[in-house]
């Protein structure tokens, strides 16, 4: 039975967060029935992205011309159409970003069948069901679950695969028609959205290849100049943890953790952030970890790759002005 | 404009989430609880519409007789009416028959608008909020940071950014949306507001009252066991103490590429 995906545009590309979920899903359509995507965009969207599809294993797709904006209930509509009927799909699922969390939920409401959010593995069970692997916590806990019903409903945790092309690509290409029959928005309860583009430094946090991170050891909301200029020098931004927006020192757009910013960038310098369990949800995609902390034994410092122990306060304007130095070309002033 | 919050009764988790010995919940025999932050905006959006429109915020909660901690601190911040649907202590009940639950004071009430958190901190199911949404027949939007309501009160604008876009649903009510953290910053509860929360009533419902038998009977995801990933050992390297330890910071940061 045929595995069905929801798979998102930028640009009129796949997103890096769809090819994840094209990969994973792949891997759950081998008994040859084929892999089918399902894309929303602007004229014929599964024409515009049909080299990728098929170097990505999908073997047929619905485009679906979107006329006046994202509307999760109006994708939603025809997902369940496509993946429903006489024959259903196995499995219909999508990336768990926001747009593919609100449309499988969605989807589970129209059909009535449970939805596992956030799976990280899923391997066939008894007849008619699946054995899920599904975050709780952001991650912080596994929950392993079965789950049965004629489609199972799933969105797929960017941690599950990484984006990977078939290795050689198939004789034939994949096929694809541009739905023409599109349900009908019922007014009032299909709401789509007007989109444009964010002020600067939206986002920039998640793709950002430098975090300087700030906790409560900034001391207050002036405190961040330090953090400020050697985010500037690294060429990256600021990011801080949950007490420093609780407090209203920063903006809740710059927390990294559970309920902020998941970040993945080359190198994450957190500075005075003691690291409860739900920043490490934010920030355990970096690959690299600087600590800076009074406190040696804090969790941030026992989890990073390097730690410096000492006040953010003097490390930090030290570290700036050995950078300046360097940049200019002269020897390390710091006194050894 | 009267507002209906739905909330969570959450283990408060800091350092390490440890299990029960049948590994089926978290053991929180050594933790306090809270709502989920999300949920915690969703009363603060809540009591600032009414304070702006008139009207009052009711708060409900699926959860265990203890819930009624996190009803009161609602109660504590300005919500002036609590509706606690009971479920027997140690269970779990899945998004399906939450929403049921959830809709059954929702439907017995006359809301202009009901306000959820995004996701609950502990079960992350993501999907809570439009399920009740359908079950009332109404639009919905999710993992709003922005709400604006119309000088007559009669839509709202909920906007949120993703992938560098700024959306904005505009919602005739009544509605549902699901916030998160970040749409303000809440408010803490003042000595009179503790002692009115202290003495106001919570009505409760058992579950099994609310929940009709097909919600009740209908699939959810079945949870054989829960399992902490194990985090990857680090050997963590210290570079040093104090600014003593910044040539060796440089010398890092060069060989890590970050500098040149």
């Amino acid at each position: 039975m045929t595995v069905c995906c929801l798979v998102e545009l930028d640009g009129g590309a796949v997103t890096d967060a769809s090819l994840r979920a094209l990969t994973f899903a792949r891997g759950l359509a081998v008994d040859g029935s084929g892999l089918m995507a399902v894309l929303f965009g602007e004229d014929d969207p599964g024409a515009a992205a049909a080299a990728e599809l098929t170097a990505f294993g999908v073997t047929r797709w619905l485009g679906v011309t979107e006329n006046g904006g994202y509307a999760p209930l109006a994708q939603a509509r025809v997902l369940a159409r496509a993946a429903g009927g006489a024959e259903p799909a196995s499995i219909l699922l999508a990336a768990a970003t926001e747009h593919g969390a609100e449309v499988m939920a969605h989807v589970a409401a129209i059909t009535g069948l449970p939805l596992a959010a956030n799976c990280t593995a899923v391997a066939p069970g008894a007849a008619g069901e699946w054995q899920v692997t599904r975050q709780r916590w952001a991650g912080l806990l596994l929950e392993e679950a079965v789950i049965s019903g004629p489609t199972a409903l799933l969105t797929v945790a960017p941690e599950a695969a990484e984006a990977v092309a078939l290795e050689s690509v198939r004789q034939s290409a994949g096929t694809g028609e541009l739905l023409a029959d599109i349900p009908a928005d019922e007014p009032g309860l299909v709401v789509r959205a007007d989109q444009r583009p964010a002020g600067a430094g939206g986002g920039s946090l998640a793709s950002a290849r430098v975090v300087v991170g700030g906790g409560r050891g900034v001391g207050g909301a002036g405190g961040f100049a330090p953090l400020e200029e050697l985010a500037g020098l690294l060429g990256g931004v600021v990011g801080v943890s949950r007490v420093v927006t609780s407090e209203g020192w920063r903006p809740h757009s710059m927390q990294v953790g559970q309920t902020g910013t998941k970040i993945t960038p080359d190198l994450y310098l957190a500075c005075g952030i003691s690291g409860a369990i739900q920043h490490f949800a934010g920030c355990s995609g970096a690959r690299h970890i600087i600590a800076v902390n009074t406190d040696p034994g804090a969790p941030m410092m026992t989890r990073a790759d390097y730690a410096v122990v000492g006040d953010l306060h003097q490390v930090l304007p030290a570290l700036i002005s050995a950078l300046r130095d360097r940049a200019a070309g002269q020897p390390s002033s710091v006194q050894r | 404009m009267e507002i209906l919050v739905c909330v969570k009764r959450v283990p408060t988790v800091g350092g390490a989430i440890t299990l029960t010995g049948d590994q089926r919940a978290v053991d929180t025999s050594a933790s306090g609880f809270t709502i989920s932050p999300h949920e915690e905006c969703a009363v603060e959006e809540a009591v600032r519409l009414t304070e702006r429109f008139g009207g009052s915020v009711t708060v409900a909660s699926l959860g265990p007789p203890a819930a009624e901690e996190q009803l009161r601190a609602c109660l504590a911040v300005g919500a002036s009416a609590a509706v606690l649907i009971e479920t027997p202590e140690g269970t779990e009940t899945g998004p399906l028959a939450t929403a049921a639950a959830l809709h059954a004071v929702a439907a017995a009430g006359d809301f202009a608008l009901v306000l959820l958190g995004n996701e609950a901190s502990d079960t992350g199911d993501y999907q809570v909020g439009i399920r009740l949404a359908h079950l009332l027949g109404r639009p919905v939007a999710t993992g709003i940071k922005e709400l604006t309501a119309a000088n007559d009160g009669a839509t709202l604008a909920a906007t949120r950014t993703y992938r560098g876009r700024v959306e904005t649903f505009t919602l005739p009510l009544p509605a549902v949306i699901a916030v998160k953290e970040g749409i303000n910053l809440p408010r803490y509860p003042s000595l009179p507001g503790r002692l009115r929360a202290r003495r106001a009533p919570v009505s409760r419902i058992p579950a099994a009252e609310a929940i009709p038998p097909a919600a009740a009977a209908a699939p959810e995801v079945r949870m054989t066991r829960l399992r902490v990933p194990d985090l990857p050992r680090k050997q963590t390297t210290v570079l040093g103490s104090g600014p003593q330890a910044v040539p060796a910071l440089v010398a890092l940061l060069a060989e890590l590429r970050v500098i040149e």
